[in-house]
């Protein structure tokens, strides 16, 4: 035994075998139930539309980070895969492939990478991608494809409108609650994804099943999806007793449109979300009373990406002021 | 549910490998390297000269003062050498070589019976002879024991709490000694109970220990005062606040001290010198040591005499095994790396880790993904990402601000952080420069 061949380093000798590359693999991993799910509504277009979104985040990454930055090559990692993955489960599945290259191209460059790359990003950057594509082309992100497998006949069989809009237009051409309600599709449609909407919004139970299993392996906690959606139920369902002509039931807010895939997925981001449970719950309350604002006074009718992007603006600020208490703070000497 | 620290902690892989290993006596080394800082506080100072004869139990270095202690030789023999030699922190330090002879003289009649249970010195004494006789905490942090004991007249103790916890990975030294020398750890705990008027005390022991808590439970059964709880288990149960935390709830204020919340904590190991200290007449000369790693042919716990040279230890083990990369003093968590084995046992050796290649290296630290971990585990309520930035960026007011000081090492963060990061390596950086700077504005 050669005595070169013994190192040196400081405590601790021994690490978990978590890595950032395992967590990352284990979002891919909890997508894919919602990804078959569009698979089976959508067909081809879903999987053209994700490949799509998915190669170009990569290929960007490459590209920048090769002979813009000249610094290491990061594309492995898992981080692009999965941007990518998001931001295709945020458009429709009929979006133009350009589009989707120039989304996957703000997400990366922009969101991402001008901001110091992973970890030093400060908003979702498949949301930024998304929201860019939302306001420069309103028309193609709002053209919602008709699932192929419509068995219902509940779902406008021309533009397949999704059920937050139809719930926004009937409003505002005065129908009553009642007549709103028949058009939408019912809960369990809803729970398995027999809707109009964004690819990877589809099925509320595919998306919680993905969420579960990230919360079953640790890879996130259930503060921040827990708080979300039970304050969107809270304060959706104050309207809602106050006003039941005018409001629809809660428990659609919750199904319909992107807030299981924003709960789960885009707010949990762990890069993104405050690094305290103190400062997820209060980051989490924030969005859904966004989002909520946005579904009632705003101009679109699905406000979750707003949401979220505005809260990622507060981290930093949640962070330094949610901190954990320290052991032994400010506890007068307790004798007993 | 059992008892634990409510905020943060890990559960590591336990690999206690040697916890059904009775501990052996290691044999009396040729010769002995006694380092004079074997504990927290003043280094001793040396009374013996070169070529001088000892006799086993003397005293060869005299404690330097309040937070100091005494040492003893643990062998019969002749001081060769006052030499500096490499101890477990890498830094050369003064050390005292005694040569073994065959004669194996004590200077004092150390007792040896069975077990004394009762007892007949009187308080002041008892003190005395755990001042006199070298006794420092064997948990690993080497506090001089007589300091802890110095009860001001106006104190409110009310608890002695025991720690059996042995959190640490790999390590089954107290575990062994548990099990071996219950009824003597009784004894020690009413030696103290005695000594300083508290009426209880209870023994703190993870629950993947559950034979030691059975033979303690019994051995302690005719005492009504001390009980034995059984925690759940989880790392760093063993530190003296997180303990203190997880028995009694009470919380040790800032840059407090146990005794601020009426308790007093002691390792087991140290519970058993004192016994012998008192019982026995025996100074701290040896100490339970286990010797393991997992390509270690007979990993198992050994009656050390302090001032052995961890080769010898090796050698008894069956030596080094092929692709051994790092050899580490103390458990994986917390303990110290060290470089050659010629680095001598001392008063807070529990154990000798050899870790083979696959899992000595550490992986490339890569970005902060911001996932939350550190603070998650962090048992001190710290933002350990927060404090590796700091001390990164030499912002020490602020490091100072956010309580780096606090810290206890315990590695938790770096080792759950999925991006390898380096975090403890920075803050223990940090935390050393901000007390420099503090002690200098004084």
């Amino acid at each position: 035994m050669s005595e070169e061949k013994i190192v040196i380093s400081a405590s601790p000798h021994v690490h978990s075998d978590r890595t950032s590359k395992k967590l990352m693999y284990d979002v891919v991993i909890a997508l894919i139930p919602a990804f078959l799910v569009s698979l089976y509504v959508f067909g081809i277009g879903a999987l053209i539309v994700t490949s799509v979104a998915i190669i170009s985040c990569i290929v960007f990454e490459y590209l920048i980070q090769k002979f813009i930055l000249k610094s290491e090559i990061t594309i492995l990692d898992g981080s692009a895969l999965i941007t990518g993955i998001l931001l295709a489960f945020n458009v429709p599945s009929s979006l133009p492939i350009w589009m989707i290259i120039v989304g996957s191209l703000v997400a990366i460059g922009i969101a991402k990478l001008s901001f110091g790359g992973l970890g030093f990003n400060i908003f979702n950057p498949a949301l930024v991608g998304r929201v860019f594509l939302l306001v420069c082309f309103p028309v193609q992100m709002t053209l919602w494809p008709t699932p192929v497998v419509n068995n219902t006949a509940i779902v406008d069989a021309v533009t397949g409108e999704t059920t937050l809009g139809i719930i926004k237009n009937g409003l505002m051409y005065g129908e009553t609650m009642t007549t709103i309600a028949s058009k939408i599709p019912s809960t369990l449609d809803l729970l398995l994804g027999i809707t109009g909407g964004s690819l990877g919004e589809m099925s509320a139970l595919a998306l919680l099943i993905g969420g579960i299993y990230l919360i079953i392996r640790k890879v996130i906690t259930w503060h921040i999806p827990v708080t979300l959606l039970v304050t969107m139920l809270v304060f959706t369902g104050i309207y809602w007793l106050v006003d039941p002509e005018t409001y629809v039931n809660p428990m659609i807010h919750i199904l319909s449109g992107g807030a299981l895939l924003g709960a789960f997925f885009m707010a949990t981001d762990l890069v993104t979300s405050p690094m305290t449970k103190k400062g997820m719950v209060i980051f989490a309350i924030g969005i859904g009373i966004i989002t909520v604002v946005i579904r009632f006074y705003g101009a679109y009718p699905e406000g979750i990406s707003f949401a979220i992007l505005i809260m990622n603006a507060f981290v930093p600020l949640i962070n330094s002021y949610f901190k954990p208490r320290r052991f032994g703070n400010k506890i007068k000497s307790k004798i007993i | 549910m059992l008892k634990t620290f409510p905020k943060g902690g890990i559960h590591p892989k336990e690999n206690k490998l040697t916890s059904s290993e009775s501990i052996k006596m290691m044999p009396t080394p040729k010769a002995v390297y006694v380092p004079i800082a074997q504990h927290i506080g003043i280094p001793a100072e040396i009374i013996v000269e070169r070529k001088e004869k000892v006799k086993k139990g003397q005293v060869i270095a005299k404690s330097g003062g309040f937070v100091s202690s005494n040492i003893h030789t643990p062998v019969a023999g002749t001081v060769t050498k006052l030499d500096m030699i490499i101890d477990s922190s890498g830094y050369k330090k003064q050390c005292i070589v005694i040569r073994t002879d065959q004669k194996d003289e004590t200077n004092h009649e150390i007792l040896d019976f069975p077990l004394k249970k009762e007892i007949i010195m009187n308080q002041k004494d008892i003190l005395q002879h755990i001042t006199d006789f070298g006794i420092v905490g064997l948990g690993g942090a080497t506090f001089p024991s007589h300091v802890k004991l110095d009860l001001k007249n106006d104190n409110h103790v009310d608890c002695l709490l025991i720690n059996g916890v042995e959190c640490e990975p790999y390590l089954t030294a107290d575990h062994r000694l548990m099990l071996e020398k219950a009824d003597e750890i009784i004894v020690g705990i009413q030696i103290l109970m005695h000594a300083l008027h508290i009426k209880k005390a209870i023994i703190g022991i993870e629950n993947n220990k559950k034979d030691a808590v059975k033979v303690l439970a019994k051995a302690c059964k005719h005492d009504k005062r001390i009980k034995v709880a059984a925690l759940q288990v989880k790392y760093p149960q063993g530190s003296e606040k997180q303990l203190i935390k997880a028995i009694l709830k009470r919380e040790v204020p800032k840059n407090g001290l146990p005794m601020d919340v009426g308790v007093i904590v002691h390792n087991v190991g140290t519970i058993y010198a004192i016994y012998q200290a008192i019982q026995h007449n025996q100074p701290l000369i040896e100490r339970v040591v286990t010797v393991t790693g997992k390509n270690i042919k007979d990993a198992s716990n050994f009656w050390v005499k302090i001032g052995t040279p961890i080769k010898d230890l090796i050698e008894e083990v069956g030596g080094l095994p092929e692709g051994t990369r790092k050899i580490v003093n103390g458990g994986p968590m917390m303990g110290k790396a060290i470089k050659n084995t010629d680095v001598p046992i001392t008063k807070g050796t529990s154990g000798i880790l050899v870790i083979s290649s696959e899992e000595a290296s550490r992986k490339e630290a890569k970005n902060c993904i911001r996932c939350g971990e550190c603070v998650f585990v962090c048992p001190m309520g710290l933002e350990p990402h927060l404090l590796m930035n700091l001390s990164e960026k030499g912002m020490y007011e602020k490091a100072s601000y956010e309580d780096i000081t606090t810290c206890i090492e315990c590695g938790s963060c770096s080792y759950v952080c999925p991006s390898h990061r380096p975090l403890l390596d920075y803050i223990r950086f940090g935390k050393s420069i901000v007390k420099k700077l503090a002690t200098e504005k004084n």
